[in-house]
């Protein structure tokens, strides 16, 4: 591990502190607005440290504030189900020692994929992912402690923090964006599950942005691949 | 309050299992050529469907001007190649301003 942690250098560093500054904002958000939906304290953490996926876990305190714990449960595990597909993804970035793989799988948030995603090298790519993982599963949990204690003083919605979310994982996938068939099936998958969101229950519209697959075609998959026929 | 306990104890060990089952899952066989070249693609999908919904709508439905305006400032930052930090800014502060001048 030393060795990797040598080799980081300085544009991941700063791009990980980036992803930390956004997710500290992101955390202070949840755990103002879960407190005061009137969640006790501990629950509010114990989502943070142990479901530890923030699109979930807004889904999950407005349901149960709504008086629904049967929708929060249903929607924050559609919601969640993504993670499947995203352990294949990672798994060689993982690693195949079990420590690393349990530790490893509970790090796995959306920018610490798309992060490592966006990495030319299987080396940076480990890198990214752990070192994005590490930094948002510390800063969401001290966020949310600091949102719990502000609470209704942090209204996210005044800071525009609703905002950063979307805009930093869009900015994080932007280089995986690159590939012209990435972009087509992002295109279709983002554009159904768009689409579907009114009508369907919360959490099973992303998943049916998989949809998009139908149009990945016969092209290469990586920038610099080779074409190779389905 | 236990109600709660359980939403969040099934949150937790399901979300954890997601995780950990496709990490597991992709030592123990080698998958197809064909869908190895798919993963990385739904993996861009699933993360795209979350942000763009995340950005235009709330609770099912539209999400006013004031959030999509700041994600749309953000992604044309991301495209002109700005750092993540300026992008995650300038998206915030957009439609925080856009919010103080009472733009909904």
């Amino acid at each position: 591990m030393r060795r990797g942690w040598r080799t980081i250098d300085r544009g991941l560093l700063r791009d990980a502190a980036a992803i930390g500054v956004a997710i500290f904002a992101i955390g202070v958000s949840f755990g103002a607005i879960a407190a005061a939906a009137g969640l006790p304290t501990w629950a509010v953490v114990a989502m943070s440290v142990l479901v530890f996926a923030g699109g979930a876990q807004f889904l999950a305190v407005g349901l149960v504030a709504a008086g629904s714990p049967v929708g929060a449960v249903v929607g924050g595990l559609l919601l969640n189900a993504r993670h499947l597909p995203f352990g294949f993804t990672v798994a060689e970035v993982v690693g195949s020692r079990w420590p690393a793989r349990l530790l490893g799988s509970h790090l796995m948030v959306d920018e610490a994929v798309a992060f490592a995603l966006a990495q030319p090298s299987p080396q940076r790519r480990r890198t990214a992912y752990w070192l994005a993982g590490a930094t948002v599963f510390v800063v969401w949990n001290v966020g949310t402690g600091v949102g719990i204690a502000l609470g209704a003083a942090a209204d996210p919605a005044v800071l525009g923090l609703d905002a950063a979310f979307p805009a930093g994982l869009l900015a994080l996938l932007a280089p995986s964006l690159g590939d012209p068939a990435a972009r087509r099936v992002a295109v279709v998958g983002a554009g159904v599950a768009l689409l579907t969101t009114p009508v369907l229950p919360a959490g099973v519209p992303v998943l049916l942005a998989l949809s998009g697959l139908v149009v990945a075609g016969r092209v290469r998959s990586r920038p610099g691949g080779r074409e190779e026929p389905e | 309050m236990i109600a709660l306990i359980v939403v969040v104890a099934v949150l937790a060990v399901g979300t954890y299992l997601f995780r950990l089952t496709g990490v597991v899952l992709a030592g123990r066989f080698t998958l197809p050529a064909s869908l190895q070249r798919l993963l990385p693609l739904a993996t861009v999908a699933l993360l795209g469907a979350l942000a763009v919904t995340a950005a235009l709508t709330e609770a099912g439905r539209a999400a006013g001007v004031a959030r999509p305006a700041g994600v749309l400032v953000g992604v044309i930052l991301a495209w002109r190649r700005a750092p993540f930090a300026v992008v995650v800014v300038a998206a915030a502060a957009t439609a925080a301003g856009l919010r103080l001048l009472g733009v909904p």
